[in-house]
Parts: structure tokens; C-alpha cells; sequence
């Protein structure tokens, strides 16, 4: 049996899927040990269930990112916050800055305030998604396993963390593995 | 000033002594109900009534039982009297009545065993003497042991005198009174001070302020007996500056002791001197920890640092010095006159003498009391407090402020002493008692013991500054029914870890107060938990296992 | 000087009397992580990183500050003190906003390294993210206090070394900040004789040179242990 594998992408800059690309020959290892089930380079609609390994990009910041993170969580055995955003909130949560548990102050501040032409904030049920009041990383959401920080985690670490987990070890990170930014 | 004329103050102060003496406590609790004016009062109304020549109207400091103030005690023809709640409007009825007939307040009860169950030793002139007058503590014996220590006891007799009571310091930790004198005595350097502390910060604490105010002198002859016996001459009194009727009694008590030779230059005309000066805290409660204080004195922000060096050895500029609370000191000079053993046999086995506590909380009869170290908690909170009001029952004791925990009521037959208190997770702490009734959410109480904490870190080490706001914000989530298990099990790490690495005794007893509600009333903490629907086993058994072999 | 013999780990050291747990680790090559010391400034015990075990006694002693005495032994590295310290490094990320990816530091900065060498790959207590702001009206500094961990190396530095006396501490507990003068501007101040010794002395991004982008500011703490050993042993050349 292949190991299902999913990776997704919240609030993110998608560098660290671009990342994750960057694995070069190690994408041909990986495709003969799972199956890519779910992820923003395949097209798969829904999350399915029975994942046995997710990487999550990115920090939790509207309503859809918990939503699909909620479904993440009850249907997928481990979850890696996969990269700085989904560990700490990075880039994203500076938005918090602006008051914490307060995202109508961001929208004020982006929409109004700094507009040149036509002050107004987006809206739009069902395609633009409410903003959290705070932006959060992933496991101040749901319980993560394992934690893969670095803006973004070079190919490298990647590379290392998911060999770790498909031999069945729990990965740690050591020395150069280990780095944040 | 030698004995002569000391015991010639004494005795023209008793001759000159009035029949009837009517006692106005105007210490802080009854002067923010009008005291003054009640002793204003009571003075126009006995020379109205004609009994001027008869009648002393004085003013004294607490008598104690300040839930009833504003107090008035009469002394006339060996009885006593205790009038409560009294108002200004009530000094006619309370005046006419020492003429024999009805007075219309309400009569206190001085054989209560609120006063009965009591001891006194640090409070004995409290409601007696006059804050404000020097020869009223003269009259009654005051800065004889003063005297008797400089003129027939060595500094080192003076030490052993105060080991052999047992005394133990009133300020927290209950460290052995005479062992840290004799350290600071045997300390080399040429100059040495005496820090008396008189910061109080604990929330509902007000026994130092109350000494302070009722009885200044037993305080300075306390720290006066100890510059004698350490070998300083130099001695600083930190008073918080929310104290300023304390403060303004001991500025009028050290410069009459001043005049008459019982402060300065050559007391006693003996080669001994020393002089006192008051510092006043800006109402930092670290600033009662030692280290915090002291930088504090020398003008520095009050922050504390590491010990060793104890100040015993390098504190004051370098200077070895004897830092010890105010009720530590105010138990001085009785030791010296009765003895230590004596006093050694007051109490427990390790706990001896008196203790002063502020009784206060969900309590009927509320006030200063002091008892003797061993008295069972139950006989002070429900004979000498009278039992929670309102039909309700008594759930818990809280003991030693924001670095205490919480004694439920199975174990009110505990016996208050500093052993029986640390193995129930409590501590003696500097006085501080509070009765809580059935309706007490317990997590609230620590979430509130730790607001205090985290608003009085100075913010110097990290696990006190940081730790004590994540403790807080667990804590409200816990109470807000927001927290899951895994929430409670990371305070309860922390609360480990700032234990055990912060850097003075604010950090390191901040989490007290929950360790002991856990300990105690850990259901209340887990109805307030809620499922964890995202939790580690959501998706089903992770890949490779957290404690996977390595 | 009489010497002192002890064991740190299990290794048999002798150390001089008078030198500090941390003196006498770091000369035998054990390291001990610390964060608010700095050589050549005198050390407060505040950070509590480089806290030890010593047999028979009950509390956890800061290296840094405990002196050595016959016959201790000491634990420097035991698994609860690992675990407390690793808790004291999250503590500290979630206490401001370290953003190490727009950070000027980021790679250079001792946080950084302390959080590897304990293995804090993320932090379990909510950040706070708290509203703090960055001075930058100095003509050659910026101090920006989203990045200060309060170790004071800064002050110890400006008051001790440069004899300044522009940094100091206000407020108290979690508010507390690194200050210029009265609380004013950096660029308002008079005392700051300008020498730039506080920034080489910060060990994360709070104190940087203005200019310094992303990774850019290397923190020069060569300068500073140069001058103290001019100071102490009136040598001129840099501690070893
Ligand atoms: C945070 C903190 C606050 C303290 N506050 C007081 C205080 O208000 N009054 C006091 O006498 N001791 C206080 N202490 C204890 C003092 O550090 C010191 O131990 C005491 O004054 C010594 O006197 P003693 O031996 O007579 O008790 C405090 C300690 C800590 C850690
Ligand atoms: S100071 Fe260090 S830890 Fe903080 S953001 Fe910068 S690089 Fe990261
Ligand atoms: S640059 Fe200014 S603030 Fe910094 S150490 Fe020098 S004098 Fe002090
Ligand atoms: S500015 Fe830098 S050196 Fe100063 S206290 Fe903050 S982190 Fe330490
Ligand atoms: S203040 Fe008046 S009795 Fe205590
Ligand atoms: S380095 Fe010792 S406490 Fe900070």
C-alpha cells in the first residue's frame, strides 16, 4: 500500500510548495512511495478521506483556511505544518499587529486608508472569505504532529523530513535541519 | 538620657494621667470613617459636659477589630468598654454615658473570641498608646529593653537571646531571626545597616501598616536592639508610600526620639549610636523582596538579583546588612525585657511566638489579629471569625497572599504554624488570610492571584515576565470555556518551570496559587475543560509515532 | 589564588577560586547556552538559560552568576534542565514578534541559535503578538523593540563600557522597554555619543545599523570583548 500523501496551501506565499518542487529526482523516489491524493498541483476538488500524511502550508487566516483545516485534521493520520507560516504565522499574522482579534481594523487600514481610487472593502458571500480575527499558525488550530519551519524549508530538509516519515521514524531535526527564516 | 531619666518620663507621664480615658482608634481603617472627627467630637462634648478635668480623649492606634470601627474602648474605674460602628453624631450619648446611663451605640464585646482567643506581643500597645506621643510608650515600658541591651548585654548576648527565642522573620520565608543577626554580626566591614521592611504589597495584607501606625516605637527600639547587636549604625525603614499616615507617625516618632537622646549620636550616653531614615517605595510589590528593596534604597530601579551574595554578606553599597520585616522587629523588644525563653515558649516546636494575621474574605467577624503559632485554623476562622455570613459554609483559607495556596476546609484543623502550612502547599506568607464561602469558583481565585503576579513582575528574568502572562491567558481560556486537556497540562508545565528557574521569590511562588487549587479542587478546573474534537488522535494513529525509537 | 576542584558533567575540573560555573564550563569546553551574558559587562542572572544542577542544593543556580566551591557537582545538561530552557526560548518568541524571515538578523542571531541548539521547532504557547514600535530617528541606529528579549546587554554596555548612560529599562513586567535618555527618541538624545557599542552587543535584531536589510546585520562582538581586554588586561588585542 502507497502512503496517500496531501499537501495543502492557507495563507501562504506558496513558496514553499515551490520548494517542495525544487525536490528535483527525489519527486520520482517519492511518486513510487505514495499517492499524491490532494494538493494545489494536482487537481483533486475535495480532500479526501484516509490521508495518511499532509504538509500544510501556510498560516490560518479566513474562515475557508479553518474550514478545509478542520477536514484536514479528522481525515488525515499526521500532519506537518510545512514551513514558517504554518508554524509560527510569520509574514501573515503581522497583520495581527494591527490589533490582535481585530480584522476589521486590516481591512480599514488596507482598503480604506491606503486607497488611491475606490476605497472599499471586498466582499462577496461564497467567493471572497471572511478573515479570522487573528491569524494563527496551524497547531494554535488543530494538533500537529510534526513541524517543518524555514521560509521556505530549502528541498533539502524536505527532503529529509519526508524520508524520515515514509521509513517510519519520527523525524527530528537536527543541526542544519533545524532553521527558522 | 540614661534610666533615670527615662523611668522620670514614665512616671510624670502616669501622674499627669486623666480618670477616665476615652481610646479613638484612628488608625487607618476608622480614619476612613471619620475618626478624626469622632476624637473632635468626644473632646468638645466632655468639656460641654463639664468633665474636662476628668476625661482623656486620646488617640490610639488599631485595636484590631476594624470590621466593627470606627472603635472607641473607655478605661474608667478598671472596666473597659468597646463601642462599635460609632459616628460623630455619637459622642454626646458616648460622653454622658461615662456620667453612668445608656449610650446609644452599640456596645462591643471585649471578652469576644475574637479578642479572647488573642495574644499579644507585637500589637500589645496597639489601641493603647498614642502613636504620636513618645511618653506614652515610655509610660508603659517603652526603650527599656533598649537600655537593658546596651548597658548589660554584649552585641553577642543580644544575638543569642534572639536565637534562643526562636523567632522566626515575619516577612515571608520564616528564616531563623537570630541566625541571620548572628551572620551579619560575624560579617566583616566597618560599616553595616539595619533595613527594616515595610512594604506590604500582598493584596489585603495590613498588619506591617498597622504596627507602623498604632505603635511606631516598638518598631525603631526593635531595629535600634539590632544595630547594637550586628554592629551598624545606620538604619533605613522602607515604608510604601500608600502608607502616608504610617509615614507621617514615623517621621514624628523618630524625631522625639531624636530629642531625647533614644536615636543618634551616643544613646543611653553610651558610645552606641544610630540613626534612622525612612526611604518610601513607589508600591512596587517586588520591591518588598530583599534584593529589589535595597537596590531600590540606594536609588536604583528595584529589581532583584541573584543571591548569593545574601545581603547578609553585600547588601546595602557592598555593606553587610540586616534586612528583617516589620512585625520581625516589633517582636524585639519583648524578647529583650522577658527573655528568649520566654518567648521560646510561646508556640510550636519550630514555630514559636506570636503571629499577626489580617483576617479578611467571606468572614463575619473581620480585623488584625494575633495569635499564638499552633492555634488551630479552625479556631481562628470560625470561633474568632465567626464562620462564614449568610448561611453560607466555608470552602477554603487562602495563606501567604499571591505566593500561598489555598487550604480547603477539610483541613481546618490544621495548625497554623510554618511547617504545617508548606506541607498543605500554603505558606505563613506575611499575614495574609482569607476566608472564601461555598460560592468561590476556585480557578477564578488563581487567575486573579496570577493577574497580580503578572502585573508585579519587574520583568527582569524571563520565565516571571513571560511565564506569568501565558499562566494568565491559560487560565482565561480555562474560565472562559475555552481550554482543552492539552491546555492544562501546558500550565502545568509551566507552572513547573517557573517554579523551579526564576530568579527571585515572586517568580518562583507566582504559580503557588495554582498548584494548590489543582491540588485541591482539580474538578473545578476539569468542568471548565472542553473536548478536543482537533486533538492528537483526530485522524487516526499518526504515521510514525511521536515516541517512535530512536 | 587557590584553586577549586569540582566536577561539571562528571569531569573532574579545577577551577580558580573567585570564577564563575560558566568561566570555569566554557575553559573546560563544556558550553552552557546563555543569552543575557556578554563578556566584559558584569552578568545579572536574568535570562535563566544558563541555570545548573548542583548536587544538594534544592534550587537551579544561574552558571553565570554562581561562583565555584570545593567539591560541587554539576549538571549542566541534564534532560529537565534542557526542557526548561527550551521552554524558556518559547516564552520568549511568543512574547514579542520575531519574524525571522524579514528579520535583519535572521541567520545572525544568537535567539536563532539557542532555539536550534535546544530544538524548539515551534512554539506551543500562543503568541501574543503585541504592538510595539521601532525607532529609527537615529542618525545611524534603529532599535526595533519587536525583536528586544530585555537582556540588557545593550545597557550594560552604554553605562559600563561607554560610561553613556543613554539605554535604560522603563515599565515593568511584560511591558518593560529598552529606553533612550528620558523615554524620548533615539535621535533626541544627548547622551548617545554614537559608538554603536550597544548594537554590536545586542544578540537579535532589536539593535541594528540602519541600512541592514534581511540577514544583513552581523552583530560585532569582537569590538567590544577588544576593548574590554584593552580595559582588564591592558592588552590590545581581542579575548581568545
Ligand atoms: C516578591 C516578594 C515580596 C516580598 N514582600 C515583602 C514585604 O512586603 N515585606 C516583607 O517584610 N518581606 C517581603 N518579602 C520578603 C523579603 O525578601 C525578606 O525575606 C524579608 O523582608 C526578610 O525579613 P524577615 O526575615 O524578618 O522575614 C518579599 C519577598 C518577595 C520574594
Ligand atoms: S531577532 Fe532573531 S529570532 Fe527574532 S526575528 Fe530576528 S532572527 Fe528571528
Ligand atoms: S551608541 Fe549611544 S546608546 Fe549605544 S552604547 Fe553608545 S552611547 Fe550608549
Ligand atoms: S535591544 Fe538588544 S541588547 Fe538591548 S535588551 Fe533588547 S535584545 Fe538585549
Ligand atoms: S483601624 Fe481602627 S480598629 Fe483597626
Ligand atoms: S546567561 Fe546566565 S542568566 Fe542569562
Amino acid at each position: 500500500m502507497k502512503i496517500r500523501l496531501a499537501t495543502v496551501w492557507l495563507g501562504g506565499c506558496a513558496g514553499c510548495h515551490m520548494s517542495f518542487l525544487d525536490l528535483d529526482e527525489f519527486l520520482i523516489e517519492l511518486a513510487e512511495a505514495v499517492d499524491l491524493v490532494y494538493s494545489p498541483v494536482v487537481d483533486v476538488k475535495d480532500y479526501p478521506e484516509n490521508v495518511d500524511l499532509c504538509l500544510i502550508e501556510g498560516a490560518v487566516c479566513n474562515e475557508d483556511n479553518l474550514e478545509i483545516l478542520h477536514k484536514i485534521r479528522a481525515r488525515t493520520k499526521t500532519l506537518v505544518a510545512f514551513g514558517d507560516c504554518a508554524v509560527t504565522g510569520n509574514v501573515p499574522a503581522m497583520r495581527n499587529q494591527f490589533g490582535i482579534d481585530n480584522a476589521e481594523n486590516v481591512l480599514q487600514r488596507a482598503y480604506i486608508e491606503s486607497a488611491q481610487n475606490h476605497p472599499a472593502v471586498p466582499k462577496g458571500d461564497g467567493i471572497v472569505p471572511p478573515l479570522l480575527e487573528r491569524v494563527r499558525p496551524v497547531h494554535e488550530m488543530v494538533y500537529v504532529e510534526y513541524f517543518l519551519p524555514g521560509c521556505p524549508p530549502s528541498a533539502s530538509r524536505i527532503k529529509s523530513l519526508v524520508a524520515q516519515l515514509l521509513s517510519g521514524h519520527a523525524p527530528k531535526l537536527e543541526g542544519e535541519q533545524l532553521k527558522f527564516g | 538620657m540614661q534610666l533615670d531619666d527615662l523611668i522620670a518620663i514614665a512616671e510624670k507621664h502616669k501622674g499627669s494621667r486623666k480618670k477616665i480615658i476615652v481610646r479613638t482608634c484612628m488608625s487607618a481603617g476608622c480614619m476612613s470613617s471619620q475618626a478624626d472627627v469622632i476624637k473632635k467630637n468626644l473632646e468638645t462634648e466632655a468639656r460641654l459636659q463639664g468633665l474636662e478635668a476628668d476625661v482623656e480623649v486620646r488617640r490610639v492606634g488599631c485595636m484590631g477589630f476594624c470590621g466593627q470601627g470606627p472603635l472607641v474602648g473607655v478605661d474608667q474605674n478598671g472596666e473597659h468598654n468597646l463601642w462599635e460602628f460609632v459616628k460623630p453624631e455619637d459622642a454626646p450619648s458616648i460622653i454622658s454615658a461615662l456620667k453612668g446611663g445608656a449610650c446609644r451605640v452599640q456596645r462591643g464585646d471585649p471578652k469576644h473570641p475574637f479578642f479572647a482567643k488573642q495574644m499579644h506581643i507585637v500589637r500589645a500597645n496597639g489601641g493603647i498608646v498614642d502613636p504620636e506621643r513618645i511618653e506614652d510608650y515610655i509610660a508603659i515600658g517603652g526603650y527599656l529593653a533598649l537600655h537593658h541591651a546596651l548597658t548589660e548585654l554584649q552585641p553577642a548576648q543580644v544575638v543569642e537571646e534572639v536565637t534562643k527565642s526562636g523567632l522566626r522573620g515575619r516577612g515571608d520565608a520564616g528564616f531563623p531571626t537570630g541566625l541571620k543577626w548572628g551572620t551579619v554580626a560575624k560579617s566583616p566591614g566597618a560599616k553595616k545597616y539595619i533595613v527594616c521592611n515595610g512594604d506590604e504589597g500582598d493584596p489585603g495584607a495590613f498588619m506591617d501598616r498597622s504596627v507602623l501606625e498604632s505603635d511606631p516605637h516598638i518598631v525603631l527600639e526593635g531595629m535600634a536592639i539590632a544595630a547594637y547587636a550586628v554592629g551598624a549604625d545606620q538604619g533605613y525603614l522602607y515604608v510604601r508610600a500608600e502608607y502616608p499616615l504610617a509615614i507621617s507617625r514615623l517621621q514624628i516618632a523618630i524625631k522625639q526620639a531624636k530629642q531625647l537622646g533614644l536615636l543618634g549620636a551616643g544613646i543611653f550616653e553610651s558610645p552606641f549610636s544610630f540613626n534612622v531614615d525612612i526611604r518610601i517605595g513607589a508600591g512596587a510589590f517586588v520591591c518588598g523582596e530583599e534584593t529589589a528593596l535595597m537596590a531600590s534604597v540606594e536609588g536604583k530601579r528595584g529589581t532583584p538579583r541573584p543571591r548569593p551574595p545574601f545581603p547578609a554578606e553585600s547588601g546595602l553599597w557592598g555593606c553587610p546588612t540586616l534586612i528583617n520585616n516589620v512585625e520581625t522587629f516589633a517582636n524585639i523588644s519583648a524578647i529583650i525585657n522577658r527573655g528568649g525563653d520566654w518567648y521560646a515558649g510561646i508556640g510550636t516546636e519550630k514555630s514559636k511566638g506570636t503571629k499577626v494575621f489580617a483576617l479578611t474574605g467571606k468572614i463575619k467577624n473581620n480585623g488584625l489579629i494575633e495569635v499564638p503559632m499552633g492555634i488551630p485554623l479552625r479556631q481562628i476562622v470560625e470561633e474568632m471569625g465567626g464562620g462564614a455570613p449568610d448561611g453560607r459554609s466555608i470552602k477554603s483559607v487562602q495563606t501567604g497572599g499571591p505566593s500561598g495556596g489555598c487550604i480547603p476546609a477539610n483541613y481546618l484543623d490544621t495548625p497554623v504554624d510554618y511547617e504545617s502550612l508548606t506541607k498543605l502547599g500554603s505558606i505563613m506568607g506575611s499575614g495574609g488570610m482569607v476566608v472564601m464561602d461555598d460560592s468561590t469558583n476556585m480557578v477564578e481565585i488563581a487567575k486573579f492571584y496570577m493577574e497580580f503576579c503578572m502585573e508585579e513582575s519587574c520583568g527582569k528574568c524571563i520565565p516571571c515576565r513571560a511565564g506569568t502572562v501565558q499562566m494568565f491567558n491559560l487560565l482565561e481560556k480555562i474560565t472562559r470555556r475555552q481550554a482543552t486537556a492539552r491546555d492544562l497540562a501546558k500550565l502545568e508545565e509551566l507552572c513547573d518551570m517557573v517554579k523551579n528557574t526564576s530568579l527571585c521569590g515572586l517568580g518562583q511562588t507566582a504559580p503557588n496559587p495554582v498548584i494548590s487549587t489543582l491540588k485541591f479542587f482539580r474538578k473545578e478546573y476539569e468542568e471548565l475543560l472542553q473536548p478536543d474534537p482537533f486533538g492528537p488522535a483526530a485522524g487516526g494513529a499518526p504515521l510514525a509515532p511521536e515516541r517512535v525509537t530512536k | 589564588m587557590a584553586a577549586k576542584t569540582l566536577t561539571i558533567d562528571g569531569k573532574l575540573i579545577s577551577a580558580e577560586e573567585g570564577a564563575t560555573v560558566l568561566q570555569t564550563a566554557t575553559e573546560a569546553g563544556i558550553k552552557i547556552p546563555t543569552l543575557c551574558h556578554l563578556a566584559g559587562v558584569y552578568d545579572v542572572g536574568a535570562c535563566r538559560l544558563c541555570i545548573v544542577e548542583i548536587t544538594g542544593v534544592a534550587k537551579l543556580l544561574p552558571a553565570c552568576t554562581t561562583k565555584v566551591a570545593e567539591g560541587m557537582e554539576i549538571q549542566t545538561n541534564s534532560e529537565r534542565l534542557r526542557k526548561y530552557r527550551r521552554l524558556i526560548l518559547e516564552l520568549l518568541f511568543a512574547e514579542r514578534n520575531h519574524v525571522c524571515a524579514v528579520c535583519v538578523s535572521n541567520g545572525h542571531c544568537e535567539l536563532q541559535t539557542l532555539a536550534y541548539s535546544q530544538g524548539m521547532e515551534h512554539v506551543r504557547y500562543d503568541y501574543t503578538f503585541p504592538k510595539w514600535g521601532v525607532d529609527t530617528t537615529h542618525r545611524l541606529f534603529g532599535m526595533d523593540h519587536n525583536r528586544c528579549v530585555l537582556c540588557t546587554r545593550c545597557v550594560r554596555v552604554c553605562w559600563h563600557i561607554e560610561g553613556a548612560g543613554t539605554k535604560n529599562v522603563a515599565g515593568r513586567g511584560g511591558k518593560s522597554k529598552i529606553i533612550t535618555d528620558l523615554n524620548q527618541a533615539w535621535g533626541d538624545s544627548v547622551s548617545c555619543t554614537e559608538c554603536g557599542k550597544c548594537v554590536m552587543a545586542c544578540p537579535t535584531g532589536a539593535l541594528f545599523q540602519k541600512g541592514s536589510t534581511v540577514g544583513e546585520m552581523e552583530h560585532d562582538r569582537d569590538k567590544l570583548e577588544f576593548i574590554t581586554t584593552a580595559r582588564e588586561k591592558k592588552q590590545w588585542v581581542a579575548a581568545d
